[in-house]
């Protein structure tokens, strides 16, 4: 093996920031006063927050050495299944930079904001292609929140129907937030079993769709890394009974230019411009969650809608069946330049190629690991693979000790203990921006680490051993919690 | 392309370990019938120079400060950021990271928002806030459904001066929950009307906005003691969080949760969005809370470190029992708002504050003085209702030309106040700003 990528170098202590500065100091150039002050009444005014005094290089230095306890994508690879770790190019940092877009009230007259309305009107267009489907609403913040509206819009349109139902099927192949987002909707999650090839079978729909169920929220590709292969059937069976079909978008970098959910049974989908669409996840957000639907749901998408007019675009409420408003304004603006910015620095032909890079990286990871680490489901795989510690735990080494030791190899860990449908899962995905030289380290270091845990298994338990901190203390966190200083 | 690192050599190199012939071949698992016979219809890629061209077509055709003078405030508000933020903010290490479920190597990022959720504590005077949510509407809503869940109660009241646009968020939120919203009037010096209140039973929260929005300073003790007497929590909404540099924090006026939008605090307005919603509550309503939490810990050493926690709350573990859907939320935002409340400091906030309120005071007495009408005369903060003239629509226009936005028409969100506008003034307006402009509103 080369040499490894992890090493150790000088990082420095930081204190917390009330724990440094003094009274005085400000990091910030104060406006100059032009006007007489005009003192508000005592009884209103309070003492003022408690925040340190710190100077501007206080500040400075501060989050600078916070960064470098940090792994990003610019660090590494950060294969963490579900989460779509592509590089984010900068481009797009730039283009969302421009003082026209960052400098602009949300509310101005739209004479006076063309140029972000186009963009958002064309974006729509964009995504709306992309997935086949008829009409996009860019409102939504983030994937969960983009859920959260296509199960509004669900709602609102068996509303209209007068027939509201009380379920609604979610598989156990489907994202974490999938269940909590339906019972936002006051709708009941039924449970499905995928089969034993992990995926969805119509016979199993079949089974529980009835007349009471609003319909199925599948994640296609599922988070097995699977195609729904039967995902056709299972729309037909869903939509005779007066259902719709719900797709998670969070695994579209898996199929860009090769499959338009709109056209094999979707009614309606988010996607998530922070996975797919290339734009920093930023430790935690913000993304953005556009929702996709056909026409059927388009009446009730969420307003104020861009409308197209006379070469003009305006901003317009006039959609009586719309379910109103999921954000005080119109979403991330910001992520969505980014995500703009993304798809005409790729073009058709370059998107369809992501996907497939990304598919062929993910196979090429499952290929040469799969001898060494247990594949869950070893069938061709989409944009994700999933393995398991089950050859490990002989050894006493689990999934969480084989992810902290990639750690001190370099890498960022990937999604461990998620699905829930394979024990002990490790959820990679490498997304198509690395390189097959990356991918090799990345398999070698995996490939010493399961060494390892046969070898000598306290080099795992022990790590990581080259981070800011050892392993933490979670069952202390939650048990004592102590959230603000 | 740029992004994709594969040469040929090593795209058939890896085929062959897969086992396959070409590209297409990665996808026999897709139905024949499940496939796109042709190409994506999109526009065909751009060099990074031509991108530039065309998004800086895009953004010429916005008006932006300094060019124009905008006294729109509404809950996006101009403020001054210091290039050492946008410097910081920058750091690819905390933009290229993601939620820090792996800690070890996310003590940056879990530190930060740590220290942010200190420093919102400290400005809103509670004792536990958030990570971050999407925006102060959606923090709203959440903080209605909170309210639900700690008193199991299905009633919530909210005044009729919380921003219109969050008010259409939680109706929203609300609809299918079979929930009910009753919203409260508001007087005639633009305040809320709570008398409604002693008819209401059962009510679990009752929320106000302070500033409201006609930028009213609400008496946040008085009415948080009859939403106490009604045994109802008190919800306390905000969409200008500079306010608490110098206004009575809602803490210490009785709240139980707080919440609302930090887009004040360093963030671009960047046409509404990213922007930060901060939701904070007494501790005893911790285990309620909805969204991430970073708690502070002990490595193996006993070293101090960081962790998200109290994760049995949440979506990927509670599934549909989960105290929200939440997961991917607006941390680089709190970053920013952490970093911004650290470099303006506890003495440059309260000066920064009261700056913001002298000048719009000035506003005010220089358009009475032109002959303009305060419509409302309760104290405010930063922002103010003028009454105009029947038919200023078009001086607004002539304004317009005048690259001038005078406020916010409020009559779309209340026809009672035709000719009405919501004016907004920052530290970044200057006293000859606002001299043009009524100058050229008495024209």
């Amino acid at each position: 093996m080369k040499e490894s990528l992890g090493t150790t170098g000088l990082i420095l202590n930081e204190p917390l920031l009330w724990e440094k500065g003094k009274k005085g100091r400000c990091g910030y150039s104060l406006p100059r006063r032009d006007v007489e002050p005009h003192p508000l009444d005592q009884e209103l005014t309070g003492e003022g927050p408690d925040f340190p005094d710190l100077s501007e290089v206080d500040v400075v230095r501060h989050y600078t050495r916070l960064s470098q306890w940090n792994f990003g994508v610019d660090t590494g690879m950060y294969p963490l299944g579900s989460c779509t770790m592509k590089y984010s190019p900068k481009t797009n940092e730039r283009q969302a930079s421009l003082l026209g877009f960052t400098g602009a009230h949300p509310l101005l007259p739209a004479r006076l904001c063309q140029g972000a309305l186009k963009m958002m009107f064309e974006l729509e267009q964009y995504l709306t292609e992309i997935t086949g489907m008829d009409a996009t609403t860019l409102q939504p913040a983030a994937g969960a929140h983009g859920e959260l509206c296509g199960m509004l819009l669900i709602h609102a349109f068996h509303k209209k129907k007068r027939s509201q139902r009380s379920k609604i099927i979610v598989p156990d192949t489907a994202h974490g937030t999938n269940p909590a987002s339906a019972a936002l909707c006051g709708y009941r999650p039924v449970p499905v079993r995928s089969n034993e090839q992990g995926i969805l079978s119509a016979e199993a729909v079949a089974e529980v769709m009835d007349e009471d169920t609003a319909g199925i929220m599948v994640t296609n590709p599922n988070t097995l890394g699977l195609f729904e292969e039967n995902i056709r059937k299972i729309a037909e069976i869903v939509h005779s009974r007066g259902g719709l079909v719900y797709c998670d978008g969070a695994n579209v970098n898996a199929v860009m230019g090769i499959v338009q959910m709109g056209k094999i049974g979707i009614d309606v989908m988010q996607l998530n411009l922070h996975k797919t669409f290339s734009t920093p996840h930023g430790g935690g957000g913000p993304g953005s969650g556009p929702v996709c639907v056909k026409n059927e749901l388009e009446p009730f998408l969420p307003v104020p809608r861009v409308v197209e007019e006379n070469g003009k675009y305006i901003l317009s409420d006039n959609y009586p069946e719309s379910v109103g408003k999921v954000a005080a304004f119109h979403g991330s603006f910001g992520v969505m330049i980014k995500a703009y910015s993304y798809i005409r620095s790729m073009g058709p032909k370059n998107l369809k190629k992501a996907s497939q890079l990304a598919v062929l990286n993910a196979n090429y990871i499952k290929e040469r690991l799969k001898g060494t680490l247990h594949l869950a489901y070893d069938r061709p795989c989409m944009h994700e693979c999933v393995f398991s510690d089950k050859h490990q735990l002989a050894h006493k080494v689990a999934t969480l000790d084989m992810a902290k030791r990639l750690m001190d190899y370099g890498f960022h860990p990937p999604t461990v203990y998620f699905p829930l449908v394979v024990q002990g899962a490790i959820m990679v995905e490498p997304a198509e921006t690395e390189s097959k030289e990356d991918i090799d380290q990345f398999i070698e270091a995996f490939k010493a680490i399961v060494k390892e845990a046969k070898e000598d298994p306290d080099l795992l338990h022990d790590a990581p051993k080259s981070c800011k901190v050892k392993r933490l203390d979670e069952v202390a966190a939650a048990r004592k919690p102590c959230l603000a200083g | 392309m740029l992004y994709l690192p594969h040469t040929s050599e090593d795209i058939s190199s890896m085929l062959q370990v897969v086992g396959v012939e070409d590209l297409d071949d990665l996808f026999s698992t897709v139905p024949e019938d499940c496939r796109l016979k042709g190409d994506l219809n999109l526009p065909e890629q751009l060099s990074e120079w031509e991108l530039n061209d065309h998004m800086e077509a895009l953004s010429h055709s916005m008006a932006v400060s300094p060019e124009y003078k905008v006294f729109m405030g509404a809950g996006s508000y101009e403020h001054f950021i210091p290039a050492s933020i946008s410097y910081l903010l920058g750091r690819s290490e905390f933009v290229t990271s993601y939620t820090p479920y792996q800690p070890e190597m996310s003590q940056g990022t879990l530190q930060a928002i740590y220290e942010y959720q200190t420093l919102a504590v400290r400005l809103l005077g509670m004792e536990v806030a958030t990570a971050s949510h999407y925006d102060g509407a959606t923090a709203l809503a959440e903080s209605l459904l909170m309210a639900i869940r700690v008193t199991r109660r299905s009633k919530v009241a909210m005044s009729g001066l919380i921003h219109p646009l969050y008010r259409r968020v939680v109706q929203t939120y609300f609809e299918p929950t079979g929930y009910e919203v009753v919203e409260l009037d508001y007087l005639n010096h633009g305040v809320t009307d709570i008398a409604g209140l002693d008819e209401m039973d059962d009510l679990a929260a009752v929320a106000i906005q302070s500033p409201n929005f006609f930028g009213c300073i609400e008496n946040l003790q008085a009415i948080g003691e009859k939403v106490h007497e009604k045994e109802a929590l008190f919800i306390v909404s905000f969409t200008e969080a500079l306010t608490y540099g110098l206004l009575k924090n809602p803490g210490s006026q009785g709240a139980d949760i707080v919440c609302g939008e930090g887009q004040s605090l360093g963030i671009p307005r960047s046409f509404g969005g990213p922007a930060l919603g901060m939701l904070a509550s007494r501790k005893k309503y911790m285990r309620s809370l909805p969204g991430r939490l970073v708690g502070q810990t002990k490595d193996l050493d006993g070293k101090r470190g960081f962790v998200l926690t109290l994760a049995t709350r949440e979506q990927h573990i509670r599934r549909e029992k989960a105290t929200s859907n939440i997961c991917t939320n607006n941390s680089l935002c709190a970053l920013a708002a952490a970093m911004y409340m650290a470099s303006v400091g506890g003495t440059g906030i309260r000066e920064l504050a009261s700056l913001n309120h002298d000048k719009a005071e000035y506003l005010k007495s220089e358009l009475k003085k032109a002959g303009f009408k305060i419509r409302f005369d309760s104290p405010t903060f930063n922002e103010f209702v003028v009454e105009f003239h029947k038919g200023f629509e078009d001086t607004y226009e002539r304004l317009l030309e005048k690259k001038i936005v005078a406020g916010l028409s409020l009559a779309p969100y209340y026809p009672e106040l035709a000719n009405h506008y919501l004016l907004c003034v920052t530290e970044t307006r200057s006293r000859d700003d606002m001299d043009a402009l009524v100058r050229r509103l008495v024209l």
